[in-house]
Order: structure tokens, then C-alpha cells, then sequence
């Protein structure tokens, strides 16, 4: 048992926390989430240049990192900066081509670890939910390969990508885990037709219609696609709740500082017990939330079960727990914590958001349940 | 960061399963697993099978008797021994009088109390709380006032655990008024048997006799008796609440509570179902086994910064916090499975031998009565509210 970071890993963290306190102040972020495609392209140059990207992923892709406890420590220090480079969405596509990719096709990871190639992953649809298998999007054979019809929504990243993965279903009802696939599909094909979309914690996503694209038979990623799809997101997952984890620390500190200074009655509000106790159980709920991170990052590589009972317990977790922080560092904030122009709303809202991917806190209680009971 | 136990940690895990399995009486871990009462002969029996080992003081140093076991290591002993059903140690004596007498006592009160501890002469009971002192435990009352080679102790003490079995008892006694209420306080071991001593029992909610009043009445204690200095037992306590980190969480025996749940769980029907398959039902279990395993790593994490030294004074609060309402949520859902047959209770039924057919369930009869006896956990060691304060006092609040 052993529960300190490796000397590689504490020089990545270390790396990510100075990059993102040096050139990642909140005007700049604002700044870059406002621009036409919601994030700033020489940031990106810069994290490849760090080799940030290519802690994502795996040696024999041209990566030098991709496990768990990467991912969690590169990502912790993004959620302390609200950093809004599409991290999340090249990690969780990059993954998708990383698991089942040929050879060929994984040679694009290259240039997506070396900044050039920006992926997403077009998998969500209107009446999906946060169901995995939930495929409408139908994959039709033709002569030459095959011909994707449906409507993919709120993909991440969707409208700033070079590449698609697209899913589609090519047999089967519309939730069933088999008959899904993959395609590797360009986003300036004739009958792809993308709305992009500012979110509301100061991402992007877009819309995407694929009204009859032909696309060829060597552009499919794999065969049955529902276990990468389940591993990428587990990846996701582990990424997004250590960006949680991450914005909590700041929102909690932010929180105690505001408490230390500010005065009402006479006093500093944080003699007050209530504000206390309420502080104090937002500590311990975020050591709860890095625990259950530690146990799904070192799960990752674990078999299928252990894996996925770990990473939704994660998610479950930190969505409560981040629901609590968002909820709680506004409230004792008081009205400044309602301001744009403070830095710490944004954080709020960017922890009540990610309860929104990858699936909410209620979703992945069923999912214990289940796996539980399996 | 590597979640699994190494192989050392291993096979000390199955030499302590070995153990277990060797010579914790059956008996005794039936009576633990059916929550039934252990009588003081049973608990000095398991004190005295674990001493043979040379495991019941597991983090006393050698010299003195001792396992010297590290934090991990009696983690995992204390997961096995849950898990097999064994009686926790009692603790007054080992856990908490050893490691101040260690620190601050004279070498004769080592010498002389220490072996007696290990061998089960003496059963030592605490004296802290009293009527007045509860959370605000400096402001205690009981005095001790010195006559030549004695201390004259007058006063009362509440909430003592077992008292009612002790030989000995160590009290924080009031040996000074100057200065703030935390000054004049002094550590002082009382003989249980020495003129004036009056011990009542408390009933609690359960109908249980776990805890005592005791009564002192111009009782006679020679100054020998006196731990380190006078009026400075404030500090000796404060040492013993940060000196023990190990099971404050108590994730032992949430786990083994979480197992019996889910058997109940499983047995009971809803529907015609299984009340485990029940959605709102399952719900509630998952989000505390999700919560348990969580604080399962935050326990190891806290665990190997003790180690190092790198734990801060908080992480036992915030275990002590977690881990209560951890175990408390775990009795809350096992009254709650069993529906109408929480109700019945009868309490001869708590004692072995009892062989009268249940009413309902078989493993229903001691759920409830649980349930609101370990109300005590957030109350008592600190309540929660006290752990609350010190956690935002140690991050400057």
C-alpha cells in the first residue's frame, strides 16, 4: 500500500499547477471561453509542448503516461485554473482510437498528443440520457462503406474538432449494448452540419446533424463498440472528477479566506459555529471525494467490474460532493459569490455541471446498484 | 500510489487470519455475530488468548510487552478481527491510560502498572466526563486536594464505560483554580477499591448497563498516584485524543454492520421481492457502501501520514466525524429493513442460552435496540460538533 504520488507524477503535477498559476488567471480564462471557439489555440500548442496531452496516453501510441493516476493528477490541477481547452474531449475520443484503433488509425493519436488534431466524440443524442448504449444514429452499409443518419447533441468540443468519432448503431434496437460502432468521421463531410454552442459553466459543445454521410470502410474504429465506449468514459469519468476535485479545493480555500476577512456584526463571519461546522463538513466530504478518486484512478487498469463499481462510485461521489461545495461556497459568500466578476461562482458552476457528464450522481447509483448485484 | 497491501502486509494479514481462525472461541464469536451481550469473563478471556500472542497491546513498543505493530498493521488486524467476529479490546487500559503513562508517567508506574494491564489484574475504567463537563470538559469540578502524602478527591463522574467491572480508575481531577479552567487540571489513577468509591449504574435507551456514575466522597489517594505533574493533565488528555488514530473511523465494524445489512437486506421481502432489489431501497445501501469505501482510503491515507508524520491533527477529527455517521446510517437502514419486525425486543434474548423461538426474523431482534445504542458514537469521544470545532479551529477559523 502505498499512497504517494511517483517522482515522474509529482513533476507532471507540478508542471500543470505552475503553468496553470502563471498563465491561467481568470480574466484569461474568461477571455478564451468567449472566443469563437471557446478556448485559446496557442494554450493548446503549449500543453502539447508540455507534453500535458501526451500524459493522456499510453507509450505505444506516442504518448508517456495514460494510467489512472496520470490522467488524475493532470486534470486536478486544470480544475484549479477552470482550465477550458478541450482536455476532456480529446482524452475520452483519444481513448476510443487509443483502445480500438488499427495501427494506421492510431497513428493520428500523434498528432493529436503533438497539438495539431483536435478530436471529439459525437455520442450523445436527444433522448439518451446518460445511457451508454443509447444509439439512434443509424449506420447503414453501402457499396463503399457506410452511410451515418441521426442527431448527436451536446457533444463536447463538437464544433472545434478536426476528426469525429462518431457512434452509430449498424444493428439492434436503439438501447441494446450490441450492434454499436465507431466511425472516424470529417466533420467538413458533405451532410455533416454542426451548430456550435457556448455552455453554461464556460465551455463549448455542438450540435450535430448527419443528414446521409457516406463515409468508407476503413474509417470504422473496431468492431462492437459498447465496452470502449464504457472504458473511455471510465477514463472520462476518473478525468473529470479529479477536475472536480481540483475546483473544490479552490472554491473551499477561496471560501475560507472570504470567511477570515469578512466582517459582519463586529466580527469576522468565521467565529460564527454555523459557518464552522458547514466549512468543516465540506472538508471532509472533499477528502472523501479524492479517496474514492484514488480508488477508481488505481482501478482503472483493473478488470471490467472493480473498474466500473469504482468509477461510478467515483462519479456518484463527486457529484454529490460537488453539488455540496457549489451550493455551500456561494452561500457563505453572500451576495459577492453571486458576481460575475468574482472568480468563485464560476467555479460553482463548473462543479454543479460536470454532474451533467458522463452521467449525473443518479445514474451512477443505479449503476452501483447493479454492478453490485452482478 | 499502489491501493493494494504489499506482500509483507499480506501475510501478516493471513498470519492474522490464522490466529483468528486458531483461537478466537467460537463461542465468543457467535455471541459478537448474533449481537448478543459479552459478559466481563469473555472479554478477559479474549484479552488474555490475544496476550498469549503478545498481540493485545499492538502499538506498545516491545519493551514494555508490546506488538509494535505500525498504524497498517493494526488497521488490518483490526479488519480481520471484525470480520471474524472477535470482541474489540477494551481499550481504557491499553488504548488510552498505557500510552500516557509511557509518555508522561514515572518508570515505577510503568513498571508497576503496565504488566498488571497485560495480564487483565487491573480493568481499568476513564474519568473524564462529569455532570457538568461534558463537551466543555475542562470546566470539570471533581477536586482533588492535597493533605500530606494524599489527595483528598471529592466529586462525581459520569458516562463510565464498564465501570461497573473496573478495578482502577483515571480521572482528571481538579488540583487548582488559577489561571484558565484548563490549568488546573491533574491526572490521577484511583483504586476502585479505596473508601468513599460509590458506583451507580446508568440505565441508557436500550435498557443496557454499559455506563456508570461514580460517586467520590473524601477518597484518600496517595500522591505516588499523581501522573507527571500537577496541573498539567490537561495536556496528558489532549496527547491521548491525538496519540490513537487508529479505528477512530471504526471501518471494521462498518463493514461487518454493511455485510449484516445486506443479509438482512436480502431476506427481507417487499413486494414479494427482496427488499434488496427495491430501487429506493438499494439506493440508500449503495450510497453508504460507496461512502464506506471512500473513507476506507481515506483512513489508509491517514494512516500512512501518521506514519510518516505527516498527519495533521485534523484527519482524526474528520475520521471520528465520517466514520460515526458512516456506522450510525449502516443501524439506521438495518431497523429501517426490517419493517414491523423492528418492534418486538426482548432482552433475554441478548444473552446466550436463550432458546425460546424469536418473534419474526432471527436476526431481528437486537436491530433496533443497536440502533439506538450507538446514538452514543457522534455524542460521545468528542461529539461531532466538538470534532467540527476543531477542524475549522485548525485551519484558522
Amino acid at each position: 500500500m502505498d499512497f504517494s504520488l511517483t517522482d515522474d507524477r509529482r513533476m507532471l503535477a507540478d508542471m500543470a499547477t505552475r503553468f496553470v498559476r502563471e498563465k491561467y488567471d481568470i480574466e484569461s480564462r474568461h477571455k478564451f471561453a468567449a472566443s469563437d471557439e471557446g478556448f485559446s489555440r496557442e494554450i493548446w500548442g503549449e500543453f502539447a509542448e508540455l507534453g500535458l496531452i501526451g500524459a493522456l496516453f499510453g507509450e505505444d501510441v506516442g504518448g508517456f503516461g495514460g494510467t489512472g493516476f496520470d490522467l488524475a493528477v493532470v486534470f486536478e490541477e486544470l480544475g484549479k485554473g477552470l482550465v477550458v481547452e478541450p482536455m476532456l474531449a480529446n482524452l475520452v475520443a483519444g481513448k476510443l482510437v487509443e483502445l480500438a484503433g488499427s495501427a494506421e488509425q492510431k497513428m493520428l493519436l500523434e498528432k493529436v498528443i503533438g497539438g495539431e488534431t483536435l478530436l471529439a466524440f459525437a455520442h450523445s443524442e436527444p433522448e439518451s440520457h446518460y445511457d451508454l448504449a443509447h444509439v439512434a444514429t443509424g449506420a447503414e452499409k453501402t457499396e463503399k462503406g457506410w452511410r451515418l443518419t441521426g442527431h448527436k447533441s451536446a457533444v463536447l468540443n463538437g464544433d472545434s474538432a478536426d476528426l469525429l468519432v462518431v457512434s452509430a448503431r449498424v444493428s439492434g434496437d436503439v438501447a441494446d449494448e450490441e450492434g454499436i460502432a465507431l466511425f472516424l468521421v470529417n466533420p467538413h463531410a458533405k451532410g455533416v452540419a454542426i451548430r456550435g454552442c457556448p455552455t453554461v459553466d464556460g465551455g463549448r459543445v455542438g450540435d450535430i446533424a448527419l443528414n446521409g454521410v457516406e463515409v468508407s470502410t476503413h474509417v470504422r474504429l473496431g468492431e462492437e463498440a459498447f465496452t470502449t465506449i464504457e472504458q473511455a468514459f471510465a477514463a472520462g469519468i476518473v478525468a473529470v472528477s479529479a477536475e472536480a476535485l481540483g475546483a473544490m479545493q479552490v472554491a473551499t480555500e477561496m471560501t475560507l479566506e472570504y470567511l477570515k476577512t469578512r466582517k459582519q456584526f463586529g466580527v469576522i463571519i468565521g467565529r460564527f459555529q454555523v459557518l464552522q461546522h458547514r466549512y468543516a463538513e465540506m472538508l471532509i466530504e472533499i477528502e472523501q471525494a479524492r479517496s474514492s478518486l484514488i480508488n477508481a484512478a488505481g482501478h482503472l487498469e483493473s478488470g471490467r467490474e472493480l473498474r466500473e463499481w469504482n468509477v461510478s462510485a467515483l462519479k456518484n461521489l463527486v457529484g454529490r460532493v460537488g453539488h455540496l461545495v457549489a451550493e455551500e461556497t456561494i452561500q457563505m459568500h453572500g451576495g459577492i459569490g453571486m458576481t460575475w466578476e468574482y472568480a468563485l461562482p464560476h467555479y460553482a458552476k463548473r462543479l454543479t455541471m460536470i454532474d451533467h457528464q458522463f452521467g449525473d450522481e443518479d445514474h451512477h447509483i443505479e449503476r452501483v446498484i447493479a454492478l453490485s448485484a452482478g | 500510489m499502489d491501493l493494494n497491501y504489499n506482500d509483507e502486509e499480506l501475510a501478516f494479514r493471513d498470519e492474522v487470519r490464522a490466529f483468528l481462525k486458531d483461537k478466537l472461541p467460537a463461542r465468543i464469536a457467535d455471541k459478537v455475530k448474533k449481537q448478543q451481550r459479552l459478559t466481563k469473563e469473555d472479554m478477559v478471556e479474549w484479552h488474555a488468548i490475544l496476550n498469549d500472542r503478545g498481540w493485545l497491546a499492538s502499538a506498545w513498543p516491545k519493551e514494555y510487552g508490546g506488538a509494535a505493530w505500525d498504524a497498517v498493521q493494526r488497521n488490518i488486524f483490526e479488519e480481520e478481527a471484525c470480520r471474524a467476529g472477535a470482541p474489540r479490546v477494551v481499550p481504557f487500559g491499553i488504548g488510552m491510560l498505557a500510552p500516557v503513562l509511557m509518555a508522561f508517567g514515572s518508570s515505577e508506574q510503568c513498571d508497576h502498572y503496565l504488566p498488571r494491564i497485560l495480564d487483565g489484574t487491573d480493568w481499568w475504567c476513564q474519568g473524564y466526563s462529569e455532570p457538568g463537563a461534558g463537551s466543555d470538559l475542562a470546566s470539570l469540578k471533581t477536586t482533588a486536594v492535597r493533605e500530606g502524602d494524599h489527595y483528598i478527591v471529592n466529586g462525581q463522574k459520569t458516562w463510565t464505560t464498564l465501570g461497573q467491572h473496573a478495578d482502577w480508575i483515571f480521572c482528571l481531577v481538579r488540583t487548582s483554580n488559577e489561571g484558565k479552567p484548563q490549568q488546573g487540571i491533574s491526572f490521577l489513577l484511583i483504586d476502585m477499591a479505596t473508601p468513599g468509591i460509590e458506583v451507580r449504574p446508568i440505565i441508557l435507551l436500550d435498557g443496557e448497563h454499559e455506563v456508570n456514575e461514580i460517586f467520590f466522597d473524601d477518597v484518600k489517594v496517595p500522591v505516588e498516584n499523581l501522573v507527571g505533574e500537577e496541573n498539567k493533565g490537561w495536556t496528558y488528555a489532549k496527547y491521548l485524543l491525538t496519540h490513537e488514530r487508529t479505528g477512530t473511523a471504526g471501518i471494521g465494524f462498518s463493514t461487518e454492520g454493511l455485510a449484516q445489512l445486506k443479509r438482512i437486506a436480502k431476506a427481507q421481502k417487499k413486494r414479494g421481492r427482496p427488499l434488496a432489489e427495491d430501487p429506493l431501497f438499494a439506493a440508500r445501501m449503495a450510497k453508504i457502501e460507496i461512502d464506506l469505501a471512500a473513507l476506507r482510503t481515506t483512513n489508509l491515507r491517514v494512516l500512512q501520514d501518521a506514519m510518516s508524520g505527516a498527519a495533521s491533527p485534523a484527519d482524526s477529527s474528520m475520521m471520528k466525524v465520517k466514520g460515526t455517521v458512516i456506522r450510525q446510517a449502516i443501524n439506521d437502514l438495518a431497523r429501517r429493513a426490517l419493517g414491523p419486525h423492528a418492534l418486538p425486543f426482548v432482552s433475554e434474548a441478548l444473552d446466550a442460552g436463550y432458546n425460546e423461538p424469536p418473534i419474526g426474523p432471527d436476526y431481528a431482534n437486537p436491530v433496533a435496540a443497536d440502533y439506538f445504542n450507538n446514538r452514543k458514537l457522534s455524542i460521545f469521544a468528542g461529539s461531532n460538533e466538538i470534532q467540527k470545532n476543531i477542524i475549522s479551529k485548525l485551519n484558522g477559523l
